[in-house]
């Protein structure tokens, strides 16, 4: 074929090849007029926002900037993400004209708490002779105890354990502390709690007893000055109701029973450590009948029915004294009683440790849960350790009334017994079917150097390890008992029952107007007909 | 929680008492790589752990490229082997309500149905099949339960791309404190129920690329979640009250959030007398 030679005039390809003719030259190819275009289409990007006041050129400018600094991947995807972080910015520099002081985020506030615990409180002297008199140290070694159950997977992180390590510590300086024990944590909606189990030195119990004795003299004499008006008032008013509550069943002492610990809580370590008060039994049966959660103030009002006596603190203090008699355990053999006499009474509340104690070995643990035991005392469904017959704590106190007391209170209250200290564990009963513990060890590919782990399953959240001659107890959790059924709240009381009613107490209709003269009548005519009578016979004779 | 942020993500749930042991954390560092690139999985969770009565069972998660698409889970013993679980069915869901009680912690133990409801057990027995329910299949159901009831993720940490498919948000820089105590910040990570009886007014207001997930405000009963600053008021931690064990944490101002379950997998029906 003839090649494309240049080309002839008539043919339509004509004069294309020459510059600027070229259709596919779509710049103009001045360079002035380029030059033009450039600054207005730059004219116009530099146009100011009449809202906003930015332009569209310093806004590419810096999200171009932006870009290329930080080179994320897929910018295409998120160009406009990017844009809108750009103004985003731009925006908060414009307020600056007013400075702000800047936010103190409370975590500085608390910063500043853990860091005073870790200023070492004055007379470092004084305390270094302290412990060298007593026998054993009286602060346990918590770290060494989180590791063992950290072992099991158990605990909280390890600056916590060592917050709660230098509270104690503190703890410890500030009240006098016999032994000292971090007892766990309990759960709450807006804050938790840090309980440390304490055992007072002997002496600085004795304030509290003397207030204790008071209260009761002046119920005493509020009691019997009640009982003086009713001799007298007894004409006067309405009849006052003979029922007498069932006399309130007296706490434990402090040191015994269920008020053998003292504990301590707060809410984060650097707080300051609040005493709770000692339990009473009444307040140990209504935290059986309720479930509720802990709010993390011990003020709280606890609203519940059948009501508790008490607020926050004082459930808090029940169920933790309620978790202690159903969790704490130690190797058998571990404790064992002062005395052998002991052994027999039901009150054996004293246990020393044996000296000759072998801890048997951790495969033999995990396996047999007769190998542990529980050291501290069930509580009877009184809601004490020891048993007390209420009737006659009331007879010493109220002498007027004896007889009326003998009366109404037929029913004589059964005497409880409890499990013996130092039961074996074993014997716990579970629910359905359900083992009241869980044990495992730690790890199943080193036995050598593995943990005895015992998970309760009556109360969960409350774990035991041990390993060698080492034990202990801990709780984490949110302070409530495992049942199998969801829980029912108690109903309420049935209403009273009314007087019976009988013909005497019944209303009747008062008789009309009609009536009483029909009455009247008869009754006139029965006498009219009596005398006639009479007077017939008197005839007779 | 991510696969890759569990040692640091455990140290912050600690407060709550529960953890895992050195063992089944090292144990978790190296198999649950081997799942992602066994299974292909784009991201791994390490969901929790269920404990039953002799065994606890630990739980993992895996993600596709669309995060909101169902989730593979593997179950564990040991933490070293997993085995796959079924997706649940609304069969197995409906049974294991009536399941009551503890996990034994052997995949293999058999509830019988004929104690628990009568009529499942005759309609089993009708189509041929025995009337139990394998603790596998409630396993499977209750862990769906829960991540329908209170997985939970923080407001703007995913993003719903036009097509559907939900990716994170790479320019989630986390929430600020203020934001982080309130619950509305807070979404489930499930499809979501409440979202269309939102009034016009309030869909206005709505991002539709980060507000596709019904938030925690209006969950019943109101006040089954916790909130605290724990550590000092570094990290937030959400505690949920109806699913006793599962919690959450997030540390505002960084991408770090994540939830784990570390629990006896029962659901507290007795939440409302608690409160």
């Amino acid at each position: 074929e003839p090649g494309h030679g240049p080309y002839q005039p008539h043919e339509p390809g004509y004069g294309l090849d020459q510059p600027g003719y070229n259709p596919y030259e779509d710049e103009i190819p001045d360079p002035q007029a380029r030059m033009l275009a450039v600054k207005n289409a730059k004219a116009y990007l530099l146009k100011t926002s009449t809202k906003s006041g930015l332009n569209l050129y310093d806004h590419l400018a810096n999200i171009l900037t932006k870009i290329l600094d930080e080179q994320p991947t897929n910018t295409v995807d998120i160009i406009e993400n990017i844009s809108k972080d750009v103004k985003w910015a731009q925006f908060r520099k414009k307020m600056d004209t007013l400075r702000e002081e800047p936010l103190i985020p409370p975590t500085f506030e608390a910063a500043e708490k853990y860091k005073a615990l870790f200023v070492r409180q004055g007379g470092e002297e004084e305390h270094e002779g302290v412990e060298e008199e007593m026998g054993r140290p009286a602060l346990p070694n918590v770290m060494e105890v989180a590791f063992y159950f950290e072992q099991a997977g158990i605990g909280l992180n390890k600056d916590e354990s060592y917050y709660i390590f230098l509270a104690l510590k503190n703890l410890i300086d500030v009240q006098p502390i016999q032994t000292c024990r971090f007892w766990g944590k309990i759960l709450g909606l807006e804050m938790n709690y840090i309980i440390a189990e304490v055992q007072l030195r002997e002496g600085e119990e004795e304030e509290e007893t003397g207030e204790e004795g008071e209260g009761t003299t002046a119920e005493e004499e509020k009691e019997t000055g009640e009982a003086g008006e009713e001799d007298e008032e007894k004409e006067a008013g309405p009849p006052k109701s003979t029922y007498k509550p069932p006399p309130p069943i007296p706490k434990e002492p402090n040191g015994t029973g269920t008020n053998k610990y003292v504990y301590f809580v707060c809410n984060e370590p650097g707080k300051p450590w609040v005493k709770l008060p000692p339990v009473t039994p009444a307040q140990i049966v209504c935290a059986r009948k309720i479930k509720k959660f802990f709010t993390g103030w011990l003020d709280a009002p606890v609203v519940s029915f059948p009501p508790f006596p008490g607020n926050e603190a004082n459930y808090l203090r029940a169920q933790i004294a309620r978790i202690s008699a159903g969790t704490h355990v130690s190797p058998t053999g571990f404790y064992q009683f002062a005395d052998e006499e002991e052994e027999e009474e039901e009150g054996a509340d004293t246990y020393e440790e044996n000296p000759d104690f072998e801890p048997p070995p951790v495969a033999e643990m995990v396996e047999s849960l007769a190998t542990w035991a529980h050291h501290v005392k069930g509580i009877l469904k009184q809601g004490r350790c020891v048993w007390i017959n209420p009737v006659q704590k009331s007879e010493e106190n109220e002498e007027e009334d004896d007889e009326e007391e003998e009366e109404e209170e037929g029913e004589e209250q059964q005497e409880e017994r409890g499990p013996p200290l130092l039961t074996l564990i074993s014997e716990d009963e579970g629910m359905k079917d359900i083992p009241a513990w869980t044990t495992h060890a730690s790890t199943n590919l080193i036995p050598e150097y593995s943990v005895a782990i015992l998970q309760s399953n009556r109360w969960p959240g409350a774990y035991a390890f041990a390993s060698g001659g080492k034990f202990e107890n801990i709780y984490f959790g949110w302070g409530h008992k495992y049942s199998p059924e969801s829980y029912t709240p108690d109903l309420p009381p049935p209403a009273e029952a009314e007087f019976p009613s009988g013909p005497e107490t019944t209303e009747t209709v008062d008789p009309t107007v009609e009536e009483e003269m029909a009455f009247k009548i008869a009754q006139e005519e029965a006498l009219a007909e009596a005398e006639e009578e009479e007077d017939e016979e008197g005839e007779d004779d | 929680m991510e696969a890759l942020s569990v040692p640091a993500a455990l140290e912050l749930v600690a407060g709550g008492g529960a953890g895992l042991s050195p063992e089944r954390r090292a144990a978790l560092g190296t198999s649950l790589p081997l799942l992602q690139r066994d299974y292909r999985f784009e991201r791994v969770w390490f969901w929790g752990c269920i404990q039953g009565v002799r065994g606890a069972y630990y739980i993992a998660e895996g993600l596709g490229p669309d995060r909101a698409a169902p989730r593979s889970r593997l179950y564990s013993l040991n933490c070293v082997d997993w085995s796959l679980l079924t997706p649940a069915t609304k069969e197995m869901l409906a049974l294991a309500e009536q399941v009551k009680g503890r996990f034994q912690g052997d995949p293999s133990f058999e509830y019988s149905l004929a104690e628990i409801n009568a009529e499942a057990a005759a309609s089993l027995i009708g189509s041929g099949k025995e009337p139990v329910m394998k603790e596998e299949a409630r396993l499977i159901a209750t862990i769906e339960q829960i991540d329908r009831a209170v997985g939970i993720v923080p407001r703007g940490a995913f993003v719903k791309t036009s097509l559907g498919s939900v990716h994170e948000n790479r320019h989630f820089e986390g929430l600020s404190l203020v934001e982080a105590k309130k619950l509305s910040s807070y979404f489930h990570f499930t499809d979501p129920v409440n979202l269309k009886n939102k009034t016009l007014l309030e869909k206005a207001d709505l991002d539709p690329s980060t507000d596709f997930l019904d938030s925690l405000e209006h969950d019943i009963p109101r006040g089954s979640w916790s909130i605290q600053l724990e550590k000092g008021g570094t990290v937030v931690v959400l505690r949920s009250l109806l699913w006793l064990g599962l919690t959450f944490y997030h540390v505002p101002m960084t991408k770090q959030f994540g939830y784990v379950y570390f629990g006896t997998g029962e659901k507290n029906l007795d939440l409302p007398f608690m409160l």
